[in-house]
């Protein structure tokens, strides 16, 4: 892919996606500390989100971080906003601050959305 | 590859000459260090942004040779 497919395709990601988390490895089986943290938040707050493994493909591994200017990996965007990496995501997670903002956009794991 | 502490703090005072900066190296390799900034510049700015100004400060050498950086980022209190 050019670096303007790449750009695209995350685009479509973001925007088709609720939550989307670039990571490393799998939330089934992260391959790195940081991705793993993040990975475990969403997992325990019980939301659904999509994850994209950045080292399938080194065009997005790299491509990501130029879209959000974004120097490492894990990155979670949320209804197509960038909300931070590993650092960012543990303490808004920790303030509370995480499970208020998913709620405020209504992807939080009680969303109508779950029941139907 | 690793960078020493002194070098991360060098190229952040460069850019923010009156922060106050803590950093620790977390498993003594010189390549896993938590950094806590803060900094009259970030007042008004996200966390997003806080963290962008102080990757920016690192010149590039954030996620390539300095692996681990956590980071805690605030103005200085009123």
């Amino acid at each position: 892919m050019s670096d303007q497919d790449v750009k695209d395709w995350i685009s479509k990601q973001i925007a088709s996606n609720n939550i989307v988390l670039f990571m490393k490895g799998t939330k089934s089986a992260p391959q790195c500390g940081f991705s793993m943290q993040v990975a475990q938040i969403l997992n325990h707050l019980g939301v659904e989100y999509e994850d994209i493994n950045v080292l399938d493909d080194m065009g997005v591994r790299d491509g990501i971080k130029a879209f959000s200017n974004w120097p490492t990996i894990p990155q979670l965007y949320v209804k197509g906003e960038f909300v931070g990496g590993c650092d960012i995501v543990r303490e808004m997670f920790q303030a509370g601050e995480l499970q208020d903002m998913l709620n405020e956009k209504g992807v939080a794991s009680n969303a109508e959305t779950q029941t139907a | 590859m690793a960078m020493a502490a002194t070098e991360i703090e060098r190229l952040i005072l460069e850019r923010f000459p009156d922060a106050k900066i803590e950093i620790e190296d977390l498993a003594g390799d010189g390549d896993h260090y938590a950094a806590s900034v803060v900094a009259e510049e970030f007042r008004g700015k996200s966390r997003v942004q806080q963290h962008q100004m102080v990757y920016d400060a690192l010149q590039g050498n954030m996620g390539d040779v300095l692996h681990a950086l956590a980071l805690k980022t605030s103005a200085p209190q009123q």
